[in-house]
């Protein structure tokens, strides 16, 4: 394997290259994949809904609290209706997803506030769609200390003093570590490059034994090492093409911030995209057909989409998932893509999640060499 | 270690796929710069055979070196050396017909590459059609595009699985005239056939059945090793002539060739009390010739199907 030859690699590199451009079809859904997803993910999930349906528990009928209520309306978050009383009933109606806030008041909240006691309101929400109460959830604090200091103009002491007069709770039920967008954006990059990667690389050598051209190929001096560079080097310009679209969409059109070094992301990038490659050579050493590949691709999709922390808390599933989220090169990217875009992570915060993907680069590519047979045995 | 005066020198090859043994005890020699005719009918190995040889397929027993290296341990200086035409062709559709030779020669590490794959496209006679794309030729600049660029490289040993399957007369006779030309440059070639027409152009030929070499050697000896005995019918009623004759089990074959019928028959004898009730009758006329290459061919192939018959 040592003694590759430059000549070889970059025939194979430049053959892939060519068929890649004449494959129109696969090249513009190669585009469109991240687009679309980006599009879907982004817009189809409602990212910013107004008129969430609430309910408002009192226990105090005063100025304050129907100054509240009001104001909470014409923010236009808020759909309230008040006919409900009991606490019961609008539980019940909360985890029937009937309603998605309840908002309680304390008796003698107003006693209180002007005591300088600092009453405590409580606003439980269902944040099974965490992107869905991400909006009003941000806008709460705001309408509530507006509304109270209109009603309080005059109070001056209490005005004058800390805008904090009253505690505000948030209970996300049903889903505590509340995703945003913010949070499944830079996760996309790693889904949308395990798909395409996996799958254009776990093809690219099926095609070969389906057209056999395979036997051509084995029946040339070309070693498996130069075939599988040549094949995955194109790959991993496209990825990174892929990765770029995500991310100025993801940054210029959902303003999903980038606290950290993009060139420190090009880097965990890189091995990602190899690791994803390396994985697709070692499908396709196995497949048969171009359609076993395609399906072994998908096997592989799923519980990187579910277990690798992208759809689900990583730390909410059960140990055994956890454990093989842990085999998934996509559940460290998706650390390291967080950990960068939206924490400003750096060299030595991502490291930890850099060296596993080192090694299942590794292991995964003495894999695919061991496979992939120099005859056609 | 190249000494070896044999470009192939294989020695009681098998080869099982899946507990079926499709190759058996097969050895075959090849002196340097001679054309091997490969025949047998389809299934019987060929395929599988020439891939043991050049190194594609490793044989579960046997031995044996191609072009002096040992075919288990030296394969990758055997490919070097080696031009191989799959039977299905095999190269890339998507590609023109330029990059594809280009790609080869790369392969092969050769230098100064471009002038050698000008030279191949011009001697093709290809240059005005060098960027089309290599799947849309037809059948027979197929086949001449595949010879080109299985010789690019200048192989010591050409390995060819039916090249020609498929090909109009013409085109073929192009490509055998091709390989007669390298063949006198120092080439051997090993080349598996259905024609008997190539048979008779190659300098000696290997008969295969079911796995195993029935016969080798020239075309005269390979008739006379069929010990066939032939008598040729013409006549009105040949078709009844022929349903009765095939009944009888003392001839070997009772073939129709255009508007006269080939009988065949192990032994003078069995041959003469055989028709001797027909020679007579005037609806035919009879003659004896020496027995031809197809008899021989057909007379091998209903052999080798009773043989299989008899082992189930």
């Amino acid at each position: 394997m040592i003694n590759l030859s430059h000549q070889r690699i970059f025939a194979i590199l430049k053959k892939e290259f060519l068929q890649l451009l004449r494959d129109i079809t696969t090249l513009r859904i190669m585009i469109m994949i991240p687009i679309l997803q980006l599009l879907l993910f982004g817009f189809a999930i409602n990212s910013d809904p107004k008129n969430m349906p609430t309910v408002v528990l009192s226990k105090e009928n005063s100025n304050i609290t129907r100054s509240i209520v009001s104001s909470m309306i014409t923010s236009k978050y808020f759909e309230i209706s008040q006919d409900i009383n009991s606490v019961k009933e609008a539980n019940f109606l909360l985890k029937q997803r009937e309603i998605i806030f309840i908002v309680n008041i304390p008796k003698n909240f107003t006693r209180d506030l002007l005591r300088g006691d600092k009453p405590k309101l409580l606003i439980e929400a269902d944040a099974t769609d965490p992107i869905a109460i991400a909006g009003p959830l941000a806008a709460i604090k705001t309408i509530l200390n507006r509304a109270i200091e209109k009603e309080l103009q005059g109070v001056t002491d209490l005005k004058s003093n800390n805008p904090n007069n009253f505690e505000l709770r948030i209970h996300r039920k049903y889903n505590p570590e509340g995703f945003s967008r913010y949070n499944i954006v830079p996760g996309l990059i790693a889904i949308v490059l395990t798909v395409t990667g996996v799958m254009m690389t776990a093809l690219s050598l099926t095609r070969e034994k389906e057209r056999s051209t395979m036997e051509n190929l084995l029946a040339m001096p070309v070693k498996p090492l130069e075939v599988m560079i040549g094949k995955v080097l194109p790959y991993i310009i496209i990825g990174y093409i892929q990765a770029s679209i995500i991310i100025a969409t993801a940054h210029f059109l959902f303003t999903v911030p980038i606290m950290g070094n993009l060139l420190l992301l090009g880097f965990g990038l890189l091995i990602f995209l190899l690791c994803n490659l390396a994985l697709g050579f070692t499908l396709s050493a196995g497949a048969q057909s171009q359609m076993q590949a395609m399906q072994m691709s998908f096997f592989l999709m799923l519980p990187s989409i579910l277990l690798s922390g992208f759809m689900f808390p990583f730390l909410g599933m059960p140990k055994w998932a956890q454990v093989l989220g842990s085999l998934l090169p996509s559940t460290y990217f998706i650390r390291i893509v967080r950990g960068i875009m939206l924490k400003g992570a750096n060299f030595y915060e991502i490291l930890p999640n850099i060296y596993p993907l080192f090694i299942f680069l590794i292991v995964i590519t003495f894999i695919a060499m061991k496979i992939y047979k120099k005859t056609l045995d | 270690m190249n000494s070896n005066p044999l470009a192939i020198d294989v020695k009681n090859l098998s080869k099982s796929f899946a507990g079926k043994q499709v190759i058996k005890d097969v050895s075959i020699q090849v002196p340097r710069g001679k054309i091997f005719g490969f025949l047998g009918p389809n299934g019987s190995g060929k395929t599988t055979t020439i891939r043991l040889i050049c190194g594609l397929l490793t044989a579960n027993s046997g031995s044996g070196t191609c072009l002096g290296y040992d075919i288990f341990n030296n394969s990758e200086n055997i490919r070097a050396k080696t031009g191989y035409m799959t039977q299905k062709f095999s190269f890339w559709e998507d590609l023109t017909i330029k990059e594809n030779i280009e790609f080869v020669a790369d392969m092969y590490s050769i230098k100064n590459s471009q002038e050698r794959v000008e030279e191949a496209i011009h001697n093709l006679g290809l240059k005005d059609r060098e960027n089309q794309l290599a799947g849309k030729l037809s059948g027979g600049w197929k086949q001449r595009l595949a010879l080109a660029a299985c010789i690019l490289h200048k192989p010591d040993l050409l390995l060819l699985d039916e090249p020609t399957a498929g090909v109009d007369p013409k085109a073929r006779r192009d490509f055998w005239d091709e390989i007669h030309k390298l063949a006198a440059q120092g080439l051997t070639v090993l080349v598996s056939t259905h024609y008997m027409d190539e048979a008779e152009r190659c300098n000696e030929i290997i008969y295969i059945a079911n796995g195993q070499i029935v016969t080798k050697g020239t075309i005269s000896e390979v008739i006379a090793a069929s010990g066939l005995y032939t008598a040729v019918v013409k006549g009105s009623n040949l078709n009844y002539l022929r349903n009765t004759l095939e009944k009888d089990s003392r001839l070997a074959s009772v073939a129709p060739f255009g508007d006269s019928l080939h009988v065949c028959a192990q032994n003078k004898e069995a041959l003469e009390s055989a028709i001797g009730p027909y020679v007579n009758n005037s609806e035919y006329s009879w003659t004896y010739e020496t027995a031809s290459m197809e008899d021989a061919f057909i007379h091998f192939m209903s052999q080798a199907e009773k043989k299989r018959k008899v082992s189930k």
